[in-house]
């Protein structure tokens, strides 16, 4: 028997997907670079893993990767939880690629639910793994509705579930998949991120595709597009706050989990980018090893 | 001299070799009621759906002349101008108010979808209109929040009315807006509208097989019968002087009290 953890990679074709496929890929995500915030539909295939956890992503990743990119992949804000595992090793596998932790070195970013708190910077490319990519759905079932009204810009109605919000809790309520306004023309979903991710899509340097598998439609937000909350005059757009720090490396402007560890309740609030978070814990051990050597 | 808001010519709808409408023209002048009344069947409704721009005819024009752009002919225009149309200078109260409503969202909400889609974008500005409008339809305004599923029929049907009326249209169109409500809320129903209609200077097209609802709304009655319109005329002349055959037997069969 030949060692297939040795050769599964020759067995396929370079990035798993044939190049016909990818091909058929790169001439959507060109769409919808064009045309930013706009679906453009694509001919999804079967992945090797279950819709829903990261197949539009994983093709996106697949169609613009080459042997000299750096891939990071993170969920959830983590570089070391399953799905990111396992998609970071599928790559190694069947693209060749260096993989990395650190959001500065990477050049493709695959991401489930989360913009890391690193500043990416011009020729990244931030891919986003999107479970439903119409912001109207909840609001209207159909799609030939839906697409009239992206095409007339009638997004009158995303205002009336925002009215319904403050109505129903005093404020606006949602706090993920925070509707968002591309280049002023598209309403987009950002994809399950939280809501304190959104400022962060705005006039980002880098490249941000995003890929729904399942629903078949890649759409895309290229560097330094305005992306702007929706809201109110009187009730504007606020990302939440904490009055923690993170416990690991004390920081206050990330993105808190907020996590019970001990059968008595008790709370401890860490980093939700675990990246993010252990360079600043390696920060401060360096410097506190600085000032021993000084203090010597 | 004024031109008509809206001039109908020639208009005929087909479906497949069945003519619902045939060369339906006539004229509706600024502040006026047109009553369409005819049995079921008759292509009342199509005709609505017609001139709302719902429905496309095979022949014939809806010349419909605008605030800002002139006269228009309603289906010659691009959707996007029509069902900006539709949503700013007219308003189409349905028969079943669960159409014509958002029954997901709160009452407010309803209200205020139009205001916030032409973009209004101020919460309390949005809020303060649609108490306003819920008065006037003498909805209680603690119902506000209330979703128009847990409203009553009549309820419902008001609700729908302030839902159109809250952008100021010119011209609303009617499906039996009465039909399905019982008698005392029939009542109250037409006295507000009446009124609202009066305050506002309002054009409507009601659509209605109940006389009394014509003879108490319109101004003008059009009789309709498989598709054609057999007669027209003055409301009060028409009822009380029917000269075609259909209008006598439509007026004879009013069940007296």
């Amino acid at each position: 028997m030949p060692d297939t953890n040795q050769d599964a990679g020759s067995a396929y074709n370079y990035a798993y997907l044939d190049e016909q496929t990818k091909r058929m890929i790169r001439r959507a995500i060109l769409k919808a670079i064009a045309v930013p915030g706009y679906q453009v539909p694509f001919g999804g295939r079967e992945m090797p893993l279950p819709y829903g956890w990261g197949t539009g992503g994983i093709q996106i990743t697949a169609s613009i990767i080459g042997r000299d990119d750096t891939l990071k992949v993170i969920d959830q804000g983590a570089d070391d939880t399953t799905n990111a595992v396992s998609i970071r090793r599928f790559f190694a596998r069947v693209a060749d690629v260096a993989t990395t932790t650190r959001t500065e070195d990477a050049t493709v970013i695959q991401t489930r639910h989360r913009v890391p708190e690193t500043p990416l910077r011009e020729g990244q490319i931030l891919v986003f793994q999107v479970p439903i990519p119409e912001p109207l759905r909840m609001l209207e079932p159909r799609e030939t509705e839906t697409r009239t009204l992206h095409a007339l810009s009638e997004y009158g109605v995303m205002q009336v579930s925002l009215y319904e919000s403050i109505a129903r809790h005093g404020r606006i309520s949602k706090a993920y998949n925070y509707p968002v306004l591309v280049n002023g023309r598209y309403i987009m979903s950002p994809s399950p991120i939280p809501k304190f991710d959104n400022p962060k899509l705005d006039r980002n340097p880098a490249l941000q595709l995003y890929g729904a598998g399942r629903e078949k439609r890649i759409y895309a937000v290229p560097p330094y597009t305005p992306v702007k909350s929706l809201d109110f005059e009187d009730h504007p757009f606020e990302i939440e706050r904490w009055p923690q720090s993170c416990d690991f490396c004390g920081s206050t402007e990330s993105f808190l989990d907020e996590m019970i560890v001990d059968d008595q309740g008790t709370r401890q609030f860490i980093c939700s980018d675990t990246d993010y978070c252990q360079e600043r814990q390696e920060n401060q051990r360096q410097e506190a090893e600085r000032q021993e050597i000084r203090s010597k | 001299m004024t031109s008509p808001l809206l001039s109908v010519q020639g208009l005929t709808k087909r479906f497949g070799d069945r003519t619902a409408c045939n060369e339906i023209s006539f004229d509706l002048w600024p502040g006026e009621v047109l009553g369409i009344v005819g049995e079921s069947g008759s292509g009342k409704s199509t005709l609505l759906n017609c001139l709302a721009g719902r429905l496309t005819p095979e022949e014939g024009s809806v010349l419909y002349e605008t605030q800002s752009a002139g006269i228009v002919d309603v289906h010659h225009l691009t959707e996007a101008r029509r069902r900006l149309l539709a949503r700013t200078e007219w308003g189409f109260v349905n028969q079943d108010a669960r159409e014509g409503l958002r029954m997901g969202v709160s009452a407010g909400a309803n209200i205020g979808e139009r205001l916030m889609a032409i973009g209004a974008r101020h919460y309390g500005d949005i809020r303060r209109t649609a108490s306003d409008w819920l008065e006037r339809v003498e909805i209680d305004l603690a119902r506000i929040d209330d979703s128009p599923t847990v409203y009553s029929g009549g309820m419902r049907q008001r609700l729908q009315i302030a839902r159109n009326l809250v952008s100021n249209p010119r011209l609303v169109f009617m499906d039996e807006p009465t039909g399905g409500l019982d008698v005392s809320v029939q009542a109250r129903l037409l006295d507000l509208l009446r009124g609202l209609v009066d305050r506002f200077h309002l054009s409507a097209i009601l659509v209605t097989h109940d006389l009394g609802v014509a003879r108490l709304l319109t101004h003008r009655l059009m009789v309709m019968q498989r598709g054609e319109v057999v007669e027209a005329g003055l409301t009060d002349q028409v009822l009380d002087d029917p000269q075609h055959a259909y209008t006598q037997m439509l007026v004879a069969s009013i069940l007296p009290v």
